[in-house]
């Protein structure tokens, strides 16, 4: 067993074993404070796909963030009002549903987004990401149709067969098991003759097209997966807090998405949950000693970008292996 | 008097432009010459117009306080230029965008402590308070027009900056080839801390005159540096000229597009469902404007070639 897949399963057992402990003791803020950093970690691990793998640098993926929260709260919604969304449908409160519905949307905007994102390329592509994510935001800012600026409260967090997701930890199980697909799904990605070809055109684009592949498809099909797994975080995050706003599609959420990536090391397998949780106990720290704690996370952020590259998982597991 | 409210709101877009153009031309000599994305050149904006309000708070003067802008902002580009910025030349853009959202954290949250969270105001200086009539009978407020007329003045003086003098020449010789001149004896590390700091003063001169027509408050340049990035990916990163075309467009579409779109969808809707629907598509007007120039020309309208 490598260092790095020790460090990972560590983490795995740690982010378990918080809310296990908590429930012992019965602390359930804690469980509630353990299932924001796997939803995070959710939508981080996403983002890492095209970050990580593709090196896109998206500054976009709030987008799909809020799209999925908001398919989260719209249906949801409807649900409990008993409107008609569409075809006489009048949403749903089941979270396989809406994570259905999350996926859908949130790949179809991906899509859309990454199509002319991607025929550029570096800074371009940094920026328009971002002007598209604050497209969507200002959509959702000035569209009363959902709450407009103020957002929209989901009133009673929606139900998965078997489970009482009403028990905090019933609900961080939910959040966990989709947080270990994820993982599977970007294990499996990685080291896939698709993924290969991923990582390949983020090494040197030149040399893939000469082995006769074209790096847009691939990127772009790498873009729509990680859109899709941030929205299915998105409409999690939504459930969490009961509540969507615009400030879900925000540009500082997509940042600290990149932070928590950045914070756990790019590109690693388990780098977005060790960001997930640095950051989480990072925001409950700082914020329970001093209101301006954003201050200070400025200043670490800083100084582990200027200092400290590679993330928590670089220091503890070493550089990555090419083999 | 639809003539003189269709005048007004070109004016209006035409100002909105004019502002964004020193925002962008500041990102832009900053990309052009060292290759660096920085996400806090809005808190440079918000730093311009804090100063701006303070000075002018303390001192009752609008003038002073303009100075006091462009002293503070620069100063502040300088000051993070050399303790962080010039670390991230050789990064790769993430660390820079990274490194320069932590600075809007600080900056932000800085800035909050230092004042508190209450917007500050800053009124137009009584010499440019007045109005001046325009075509169709309305009248047209004079600082407005002041805002246009700075914006071209900086425009003009920029281009002599750099067409025309030997500071020009340096920025222009960093855009191309910054080893050669490194060779050639010029102290880089100077020249960016300069490009830099000039950077920061137009965007403070544009907090600054901002500040007068809305309030003054903490995140307040975070919607105007995205539309600064937008307007420079349109014009071309690197291009002052793209900057200055792009700035210009922007300003027009987006406020034409708020006073028009609604008007337009309600020749076949309802007016509360038309003032909804317009009110949400124009906010995503120049987006999509973006995204159609990016499909014509993914490098923007003036991008540098190669």
């Amino acid at each position: 067993m490598s260092r790095e897949n020790i460090v990972n399963a560590l983490l795995l057992l740690l982010l378990l074993a918080i809310p296990l402990a908590a429930t012992a003791g019965d602390e359930p803020f804690y469980v509630t404070l353990a299932t924001r950093m796997a939803i995070l970690a959710l939508g981080a691990v996403g983002l890492n796909f095209a970050l990580g793998l593709g090196g896109l640098v998206s500054f976009g993926h709030a987008a799909f963030f809020g799209i999925g929260g908001y398919a989260a709260g719209i249906l949801a919604t409807h649900a409990f009002n008993m409107e008609p969304l569409a075809f006489g449908w009048t949403g749903s409160k089941s979270m396989p549903v809406i994570w259905l519905v999350a996926l859908a949307a949130s790949g179809i905007a991906a899509l859309a987004i990454g199509a002319i994102s991607l025929r550029t390329s570096g800074v371009y592509f940094i920026m328009i990401t971002l002007a598209f994510a604050q497209m969507i935001y200002y959509f959702a800012i000035s569209w009363p149709a959902y709450g407009g600026e103020d957002g929209l409260s989901i009133y009673v967090r929606n139900a998965f067969p078997g489970l009482n997701t009403l028990n905090g930890l019933h609900f961080f199980f939910v959040c966990y098991a989709l947080l270990l697909v994820a993982l599977v799904l970007f294990a499996v990605f990685r080291d896939a003759r698709f993924g290969a070809a991923l990582q390949a055109a983020r090494q040197n684009e030149a040399r893939l097209a000469t082995v006769g592949i074209a790096p847009y498809r691939i990127r772009l099909a790498a873009f729509v997966i990680s859109g899709m797994i941030t929205g299915v975080a998105g409409a999690l995050f939504a459930d969490l807090n009961r509540f969507v706003s615009p400030s879900m599609l925000s540009w500082h959420m997509s940042g600290e998405l990149i932070v928590l990536i950045i914070l756990g090391g790019v590109g690693r397998l388990c780098g977005p949950i060790a960001g997930a949780m640095l950051y989480v106990v990072l925001e409950f720290f700082l914020g329970g000693v001093t209101e301006r704690w954003q201050f200070f996370l400025g200043l670490i952020l800083l100084g582990v970008v200027l200092f400290a590259r590679g993330g928590i998982v670089g220091l503890a597991a070493g550089k990555v292996r090419h083999g | 008097m639809q003539t003189a409210l269709l005048i007004e709101q070109t004016l209006n877009g035409l100002q909105f432009g004019v502002m964004l153009f020193l925002m962008a031309a500041g990102l832009t000599l900053i990309f052009g010459v060292m290759g660096l994305i920085n996400l806090a050149h809005g808190s440079l904006y918000m730093v311009g117009a804090f100063a701006c309000a303070t000075v002018a708070a303390w001192t009752g003067s609008f003038w002073l306080g303009l100075v006091a802008s462009l002293a503070a902002a620069a100063a502040a580009g300088a000051i993070v230029e050399i303790t962080v910025i010039r670390r991230l030349y050789d990064r790769d853009h993430l660390d820079q965008v990274l490194a320069t959202f932590a600075l809007i954290l600080v900056f932000s949250e800085g800035t909050r402590w230092l004042f508190g969270s209450f917007p500050l105001y800053l009124n137009i200086p009584p010499l440019l308070a007045g109005a001046v009539p325009i075509p169709g009978g309305a009248q047209y407020p004079l600082y407005r027009l002041a805002i246009i007329g700075v914006g071209i003045l900086v425009a003009i003086g920029l281009y002599l900056l750099i067409s025309r003098t030997r500071l020009g020449m340096r920025i222009r010789a960093g855009e191309s080839d910054r080893e050669m001149i490194g060779a050639l004896g010029v102290d880089i590390r100077t020249l960016y801390t300069v490009v830099f700091a000039l950077g920061a003063a137009l965007a403070g001169l544009a907090g600054a005159m901002v500040g007068a027509l809305q309030s003054v408050q903490v995140g307040m340049g975070e919607p105007v540096l995205i539309l600064a990035f937008v307007v420079i990916v349109i014009g071309g990163i690197g291009s002052i000229k793209g900057a200055l075309v792009g700035a210009i467009l922007v300003g027009l579409i987006d406020t034409l597009g708020r006073f028009l779109l609604p008007a337009a969808l309600a020749a076949f809707m309802g007016p509360s469902a038309a003032a909804s629907i317009g009110a949400a598509l124009a906010s995503m007007l120049i987006y999509v404007f973006m995204a159609l120039v990016l499909a014509i020309r993914p490098r923007g309208l003036f991008a540098a070639a190669g």
